[in-house]
């Protein structure tokens, strides 16, 4: 058993854990995107059947927020991870393989997250186009925008301008919850932490070099929401 | 949907659902308590207690629980000088130290919103109090803390809420609570539809009767608020 010093570990060198745990690191923040990005798209189509869809939208939306929001993250991507496999396994079944098949971590951690932080997503952009001044959407029709254009110029930046702090909120959501995803076996920073405390038996360190390493994650990008949020709302007038 | 299966489940899944309850009232009974202390840090005008405070808060809500629970379980065991301390066969048992993690992190995210009730209290009331004579701790049982409660209590419901969800990451350090069970039942059976509708319906319904709960409690903390009870003449 070799038990490496702290700072060993962290190191780049050839016995140093360094490149596993930025790759590491790395899969941790991709996860995280792929999740933001699905969860932006549902929540972009939930928000607008809430709004302006239908009564059978609206409820579906309504049942699917109100769902989503109630129930543990761990459980959904356990549905879509043991799911997924259920349903790669029948398919490669019907095609002749044998066997279990298992469904790509990463591919069922990104739709999990997606369509948790989708419910989330969906009533920050709700509250965002509330907070859009009806005055200027009417500016926009008298003007005699069509539809799309007045979507595309007037409703979409409008929108994205107020939601942003609320976008921000949900992406350090998405952030702490990929860490789940190591339950499905994806190597991303808290598996490869494991990993790590596995083969040392330095838990410790290696926990903390993670937490460490998802505190950092968080607070650039929290800089960089931070900085964004002022460009986007660089027309308001303040006090 | 196989009916026979879904209600075996089901039973197999209440019984897990005390040890989730525990696991959730025991950590934001706790939580609460140091939550109002890191609060009171915050408010607390002295430089190092506010400074400590803010960076609790600040590493607690910057990192995954899971991570905070596994430094906790495995992380901890690391030291012989903890292996060896009077707490071992507290941070030896899976159950506490989830039940630790969980306190730890709500008290986080429940500081910041005390906080914010806390600072919510007109500065007229607090005035009022101290011109009727109130000592500094009774000003604050008396009027700071009833109306911070108030103020703070929809904020406080969500994160009890949330902390009902999170208490499903014990699963993950062996603890049988309602995930850990359903995760064994899918691993088992393959039955991924049934157990998870089963599984999300229960934490389904503890959040609901949980905030029927908190409106409650609201109703009765906001008596001025309501409608005045008509009174028929005859």
């Amino acid at each position: 058993m070799n038990s490496p010093a702290f700072f060993d570990i962290i190191s780049f060198g050839p016995d140093g854990w360094g490149h596993a745990l930025a790759a590491g690191a790395w899969m941790t923040v991709l996860i995280a995107l792929a999740g933001f990005a699905i969860g932006s798209l549902i929540g972009i189509f939930g928000a607008w059947a809430k709004i302006s869809g239908g009564p059978v939208p609206r409820v579906i939306a309504e049942a699917y927020t109100t769902i989503l929001r109630g129930i543990p993250d761990l459980l959904v991507i356990y549905l879509f991870y043991f799911g997924g496999s259920a349903v790669v396994t029948a398919v490669g079944q019907f095609f002749g393989a044998e066997g279990f098949v298992s469904f790509p971590g990463f591919v069922a951690g990104a739709l999990a997250v997606g369509v948790t932080s989708g419910a989330q997503q969906t009533e920050v952009f709700r509250g965002a186009f509330r907070a859009v001044h009806p005055g200027e959407l009417e500016a926009a029709t008298a003007c005699g925008m069509g539809r799309v254009l007045k979507f595309r110029r007037i409703t979409a930046p409008l929108t994205l301008r107020h939601a942003l702090p609320g976008l921000g909120n949900v992406w350090q959501v998405v952030l702490k919850e990929s860490a789940l995803v190591s339950v499905t076996g994806v190597v991303e920073l808290l598996r490869q932490a494991q990993i790590g405390a596995g083969s040392t038996s330095l838990p410790f360190d290696f926990y903390f070099i993670a937490a460490m390493i998802y505190l950092a994650i968080s607070t650039v990008s929290g800089a960089f929401l931070n900085a964004s949020e002022r460009w986007f709302s660089r027309g308001v007038r303040r006090g | 949907m196989d009916i026979a299966f879904a209600s075996e489940t089901l039973m197999s899944l209440l019984s897990a659902l005390p040890l989730t309850l525990e696991l959730a009232v025991t950590a934001i009974a706790f939580g609460s308590v140091l939550a109002l202390a890191l609060a009171l840090a915050r408010l607390s005008g002295m430089l190092v207690l506010d400074w400590l405070a803010r960076s609790y808060v600040f590493v607690f809500r910057g990192t995954p629980l899971l991570v905070q629970i596994f430094l906790i379980y495995y992380g901890l065991s690391q030291f012989a000088a903890v292996r060896h301390s009077i707490f071992w066969p507290v941070l030896r048992e899976p159950y506490w130290c989830a039940a630790l993690a969980l306190m730890l992190n709500t008290a986080a995210y429940a500081s910041e919103i005390i906080r914010g009730g806390l600072l919510s209290v007109p500065h007229g009331q607090v005035e009022a109090a101290r011109a009727c004579g109130m000592p500094r701790f009774m000003i604050f049982r008396r009027i700071v803390m009833p109306l911070a409660i108030r103020q703070a209590l929809p904020g406080y419901g969500n994160e009890m809420m949330s902390m009902v969800k999170a208490t499903s990451l014990a699963s993950i350090i062996t603890l049988m609570e309602i995930t850990g069970v359903a995760a064994r039942i899918i691993s088992e059976s393959y039955r991924v539809i049934e157990v998870f509708v089963v599984a999300g319906a229960i934490y389904l319904a503890i959040n609901f009767l949980l905030t029927r709960l908190i409106a409650f409690v609201e109703y009765r903390l906001t008596p001025h608020q309501r409608q005045p009870l008509a009174i028929h003449a005859n």
